[in-house]
């Protein structure tokens, strides 16, 4: 590793200890010597598993559960259904005032995505809660979906999550994420060229190693631990305590060991029911997803849609931004209010634009709940907001790394937010990236900094 | 469920035990052995965490079927250090950064052993087509590629 200390020399403290060192991975010898003890490798005698039965519609009325088969099968021992839940109708981001609760533990009436928790099976061995689950009857009523954010937020589409009310998520701000800064239509008026182009993303599924799961030991005094590889350690905790009302010093939670997890092992999905179904038996409980279920029901990183217009001078100032996003929460909030109001944050990008306009939705559809992944509501924005720039530099005729120089934002500048920037370093990254890349610039470039105005 | 016996050696301990025919040694090994170094992550057959060394060659617990190893010669990444000293290709994948969250890491230690004892010599590519059945979705392929390699060539410079 190479340390460019000619940057920043004056605020430069040398004789650091750790910066600019190899360190070894403390976890790494477990790892390599196949010792390390993720949550299912727990030997836990006596264990029931539990195997849910989910809703095969995208957007249904439950009319009737039957059980009466399923609980003659050999081995079942306990069938939940939503009314055993005690405190059924949740959402994770309660804890930091994110509401209202939205999302059902187990479908009470209504099932808003394919894939949704409906009945959970609690048996010996892991084939007779599978074999249970498939004999559980529920009669559905099929209701319209709505699978497009578009078509979602048009009068008289079908409503998916009646704990909103509509299909978006009414902030503080109204029904979206608003920045508003200088005149942005006066921008585009004196702007030389203006841009505007839509950029849109799928669902992407983060594919940990490790599927989702958790084992639940009862330690007896009505308390038990929860061996679970979210990486959520403490919104998990916290909020099974609200969803089993119970208090957190009944539930020991025992993670920090995760098989890949890249966001999205933050939601709270099996160790609340898990807990539920070793309280109700007495006995140990593993809820792991298969393969199948990891691809089909975890929730992926959200789509997005951004639609940004740009107004921009022959000499490459950007004047004007105005950009509206739209992300797919899917048929439940999770984590994507949040997401949607990172993107408002992010689309000024890392440039300094005087006259901008943000909205960003977040949109509910009868799709699979989506939720946090690596910088989940800024990646998807970073891909379409660097598109964006080169397509602009090319509608100016000027060199795309160039053009990111001139509109980089640099100490002193006022983001869009109202917020000085201070310690930006950005141009001296791209100076280092030019090299890096082999991708010279003019050499004004070269002599700009992040503290003075120049060039 | 009618039982059936299997008796295999695992790193070099015999071992014998009673399971539901079909059972998986996948399964065998992790819940009735207790040995939990290969890991379940597809349980089909495409992942590779499971990977262990069945009589000198590469096999995937989790399609193999336990009564089918009667009598075999089983290694797992948990034998390999002997008298607590790692192996030369944990030291390198330890050495490399090779690891990140580790699960996928004893499918690829398994994987790159059965490689360096079949080609002492690999070249970079018979490294890639050897890893190519062990996924590694922490992005971490060049640090395992080159942990490989560099056991190769230590491994051909102490034989010179």
């Amino acid at each position: 590793m190479e340390l460019r200390k000619n940057y920043f020399a004056d605020q430069r403290k040398d004789g650091l200890h750790e910066i600019g060192h190899g360190r070894p991975r403390l976890d790494s010898p477990g790892h390599v010597t196949g010792k390390t003890a993720y949550f299912a490798d727990r030997n836990v005698p006596n264990m029931l598993h539990l195997k849910m039965v989910r809703s095969p519609h995208h957007h249904a009325r439950i009319r009737s559960i039957d059980t009466s088969e399923a609980e003659k099968h050999p081995g079942v021992v306990k069938i939940l259904t939503a009314r055993d839940v005690p405190h059924n109708v949740y959402t994770i981001l309660i804890l930091i005032q994110v509401g209202p609760e939205d999302e059902t533990v187990l479908a009470d009436g209504k099932p808003r995505w394919k894939g949704e928790a409906v009945v959970a099976v609690l048996a010996e061995t892991e084939r007779a809660a599978q074999e249970a689950a498939a004999k559980v009857k529920v009669d559905y009523e099929v209701l319209p979906a709505v699978f497009d954010m578009e078509e979602a937020l048009k009068p008289g589409a079908p409503l998916v999550n009646e704990y909103h009310g509509q299909n978006y998520y009414l902030y503080d701000s109204g029904e979206c994420r608003k920045v508003r800064f200088g005149d942005v239509e006066a921008g585009f008026a004196g702007a030389d060229h203006i841009l505007e182009q839509s950029y849109q993303s799928s669902p992407i599924e983060h594919a940990p190693t490790e599927t989702t799961g958790c084992v639940v030991v009862p330690e007896g005094n009505d308390r038990f631990t929860c061996y679970t590889n979210t990486q959520a350690m403490f919104f998990t905790l916290d909020n099974a305590s609200i969803i089993l009302q119970m208090p957190g010093s009944k539930l020991h939670f025992v993670g920090g060991t995760v098989g890949g997890g890249f966001g999205g092992k933050v939601d709270v999905i099996v160790e609340p029911i898990a807990i539920l179904g070793a309280k109700l038996t007495g006995r140990p409980v593993s809820f792991i997803y298969s393969r199948e279920e990891e691809m089909q029901i975890s929730s992926p990183r959200a789509a997005e849609k951004i639609i940004i217009k740009d107004g921009v001078m022959n000499d490459g100032r950007i004047v004007a931004r105005k950009v509206t996003g739209y992300t797919d929460a899917g048929a439940y909030s999770r984590h994507s209010p949040y997401g949607a109001q990172k993107g408002a944050a992010h689309y000024p990008g890392p440039y300094t634009i005087p006259n901008v306009w943000i909205d960003t939705y977040c949109v509910y559809t009868n799709r699979t709940p989506s939720s946090a992944m690596r910088g989940f509501g800024v990646t998807i924005g970073d891909f379409a907001l660097e598109v964006q720039m080169d397509k602009l530099a090319r509608l100016i005729g000027m060199d795309p790394l160039e053009f990111r120089f001139i509109n980089a934002y640099r100490d002193g500048d006022m983001k869009a937010h109202r917020q000085p920037t201070e310690g930006a370093a950005l141009i001296e990254c791209m100076q280092e990236a030019s090299r890096a890349a082999n991708w010279p610039v003019a050499e004004k470039y070269m002599a700009m900094s992040s503290y003075t105005k120049g060039a | 469920m009618a039982k059936v016996p299997v008796q295999f050696t695992l790193n070099g301990s015999e071992k014998a035990e009673f399971v539901d025919s079909g059972t998986t040694l996948l399964h065998a090994l992790r819940d009735k052995i207790g040995d939990t170094s290969p890991k379940g992550g597809c349980h089909q057959g495409t992942c590779g965490a499971c990977s262990v060394i069945i009589d000198g060659e590469l096999r995937l617990s989790c399609l193999t079927v336990a009564e089918t190893c009667s009598g075999a010669d089983i290694r797992t990444t948990s034998g390999l250090a002997e008298a607590g000293v790692l192996h030369p290709l944990q030291r390198a994948f330890l050495d490399a950064f090779a690891t990140q969250c580790g699960f996928c890491t004893p499918g690829m230690i398994m994987a790159a052993k059965v490689l360096l004892d079949h080609t002492p010599n690999p070249s970079r590519e018979d490294v890639i087509e050897a890893l190519s059945g062990n996924i590694c979705r922490c992005t971490g392929y060049e640090p395992i590629i080159e942990a490989v390699l560099t056991t190769a060539r230590a491994n051909s410079q102490n034989a010179a």
